[in-house]
């Protein structure tokens, strides 16, 4: 069997002619990451471009509000683009560069990857092209625009239910037909190996960032670490460095939709079965006949059928639990952040929230939650006035 | 020797694909007759799948179209088990990694050796990945094919030495679908091929007239069409059949002709 499994997950299951192009992948990551050089230029990269470290912030109303857990949220809103997508994108584009490619292609949902994507081939002067459902290039009109600025032509995909899984499809479909100069700048811990661990690896600055400022202010590590989940970069980056900390639950909150008892999800964990789709073995939103299944969710960067092959092994494990939450619950976080502490989250993030709403008030006041608040919210304002019945023209 | 192997043995192959449902399965069955009718060598069944990750906007259509229609993989299964009362040519099918593995590979495979399938393509499975389903392909007699792409370079030796039944050899880089002009350098790839294994190479991927096709069988042991077929029945529905016949027919002799 392959490398790249997390238990019985991961692995290859790619199309033969993708493979010498994952093979040089995978041997030009392991050249350059432990590279002194490469990591230095990475490191000015991430503190001077994209404003890292992030801030680790107490917040304080929301922590009096819940009567619990003290609070912290990890704010990778705050960085350049609006959200966690940059640590990823920087990473790759610069080893895609030393590589000697000269265009990235990406596939984009919520278009923060996408926006991401084109912002770095801007800065290193490569050429541009981001996959979108044409679904979310409606939900995401704003997002459009930034890329087009930035330089990228964004292509909408109108295949399937012309969301998510269906502008990874056809990335891939893209990788194949040009793979020379071009390097597929996959935006979450998926597809097939060596994707996973690179994503995550330029991911896990987050719980890294965390454990350390946690530690000056608090002389501690957390006793809850909570993040969205859709193929779960934003939560892997943030579990990563707390995984061999068994003190330190780690929590994944999957979108719901409008319920797990509907069709009408995007929960993996909750409703899915292992099954082997966009290059990995994971579990899957699918039918009885191995059909993925057209999920659902408001939030266009959760709104995908499966799950990062190292998030199902942390879960057959047990090592982090996986909780559902549903359009309700995640669009009164994003209300109810936005008002308790100034903060409005993207609506991926609103979902792990809301997950502390309820988790806080169950924990002692001694202890700690960390919540990454993944992205900014900007983009969803207008989707959300219209789920709460005020049509917004921007 | 295999069924797949024999049916290479009287010339130059003719193999044409068609994706089980698309417009709907009895049509599917009359395609199926009227191929083998026309002389081909085996042929490629398609069992759909919601996410061809593979194939071109025309297969992708076909696949979605058959879906819609409520096509089954059990449904495919009872196909052929009626196809075989009167159809003998060997049949491949060609699916994802997830129908399989879904439906659970001992039970997929053993369907398979209980119908009449002699075959099976899984484009999502490279060499690096067969273990998932070649101990069920061997136990239940059902060759597993393996794909060899432009950019396979150094891998082609290792793949072609293990192979089983037939190599299918993908013409150019990306998906399915017609192309006017094919520039891979395929003499040196099958020359690569020919250093490491006997069994019947066969070439796929954007061939669609009885040039190309002669062409594609004069440097390997048979060409494969996919997309020319699917758009037939795109334009003709359920009156494809004779259309395919005849389409069939054209690119059987341009086949046999450079052997």
């Amino acid at each position: 069997m392959s490398n790249g499994r997390f238990g019985i997950h991961g692995g290859q299951y790619i199309p033969e002619t993708l493979m010498n192009a994952v093979i040089e992948l995978e041997e030009a990551y392991n050249r350059y990451k432990d590279d002194p050089a490469f990591n230095a230029e990475l490191t000015e990269l991430f503190n001077e471009y994209a404003g890292r470290p992030s801030r680790l912030y107490f917040a304080r109303k929301m922590t009096d509000d819940l009567g619990g857990a003290k609070i912290y949220l990890k704010r990778e809103d705050l960085n350049h683009t609006g959200a966690h997508k940059i640590n990823n994108v920087l990473g790759q584009a610069l080893l895609a560069k030393k590589m000697g490619k000269t265009r990235l292609i990406a596939e984009t949902g919520a278009g923060q990857h996408g926006v991401a994507t084109a912002t770095a081939a801007a800065l290193m002067g490569m050429e541009c092209v981001v996959f979108m459902g044409e679904e979310d290039t409606k939900r995401q009109a704003l997002n459009v625009y930034r890329m087009r600025l930035l330089g990228a032509e964004v292509v909408p995909v109108t295949t399937g239910t012309a969301t998510l899984k269906d502008a990874v499809s056809q990335a891939m479909r893209e990788w194949t037909s040009r793979i020379d100069d071009t390097h597929y700048c996959l935006g979450s811990v998926m597809g097939p190996h060596p994707f996973p661990t690179i994503v995550r690896d330029f991911q896990a600055v987050i719980s890294r960032e965390i454990k350390a400022q946690l530690m000056e202010k608090e002389g501690k590590l957390p006793d809850a670490v909570l993040a969205c989940v859709g193929g779960g970069s934003n939560a892997i980056g943030s579990f990563y460095h707390f995984i061999n900390d068994p003190s330190v639950r780690l929590i994944g909150c999957e979108a719901a939709g409008r319920g797990v008892d509907t069709f009408e999800t995007a929960a993996t964990i909750a409703t899915g079965k292992l099954g082997i789709f966009h290059g990995m073995k994971s579990y899957f939103c699918q039918d009885e006949y191995g059909q993925i299944a057209p999920v659902y969710s408001i939030s266009a960067g959760l709104d995908y059928p499966g799950i990062g092959p190292e998030h199902a092994m942390l879960h057959d494990t047990g090592r982090a639990q996986y909780v559902p939450i549903t359009d309700d619950e995640a669009v009164d976080a994003f209300e109810y952040l936005a008002r308790m502490e100034g903060i409005i989250p993207a609506i991926e993030s609103a979902h792990a929230v809301a997950y502390a709403r309820t988790l806080a008030p169950t924990m002692g006041k001694d202890q700690i939650i960390v919540i990454t608040i993944s992205g900014r919210g900007d983009k969803d304002c207008a989707a959300i006035a219209r789920y709460r019945g005020e049509d917004l023209h921007e | 020797m295999s069924k797949i192997r024999e049916a290479f043995a009287h010339g130059k192959a003719f193999i044409p694909f068609l994706t089980c449902g698309d417009p709907d399965l009895e049509t599917t069955a009359a395609c199926v007759q009227a191929c083998a009718r026309a002389g081909a060598s085996l042929i490629e069944l398609g069992i759909p799948f919601s996410d061809p990750t593979a194939e071109g906007p025309v297969i992708q259509g076909a696949n979605l179209k058959a879906l819609q229609a409520g096509t089954t993989t059990d449904k495919i299964f009872d196909l052929v088990r009626e196809l075989r009362k009167d159809v003998s040519i060997p049949f491949v099918f060609m699916t994802y990694a997830n129908v399989v593995y879904s439906y659970g590979p001992e039970r997929f495979l053993r369907k398979c050796q209980d119908v009449g399938i002699d075959g099976i393509i899984l484009p999502d499975v490279p060499y690096e990945e067969k273990e998932e389903f070649l101990p069920y392909c061997r136990k239940h007699g059902v060759d597993l094919i393996s794909m060899i792409a432009p950019t396979s370079q150094d891998r082609i030796a290792r793949i072609a030495r293990e192979a089983d039944g037939f190599l299918y050899i993908v013409s150019s880089l990306g998906v399915t679908g017609t192309r006017t002009e094919i520039t891979t350098d395929l003499g040196s790839i099958l020359k690569a091929v020919r250093a490491n294994t006997d069994i019947p190479a066969a070439i796929g991927f954007g061939i669609s007239t009885p040039e190309q096709a002669k062409k594609m069988a004069g440097i390997s042991d048979g060409a494969i069409v996919g997309s020319a077929i699917i758009k037939i029945l795109d334009k003709y529905g359920t009156e494809a059949p004779a259309h395919v016949e005849e389409y069939v027919r054209s690119m059987v002799e341009a086949a046999r002709s450079a052997g």
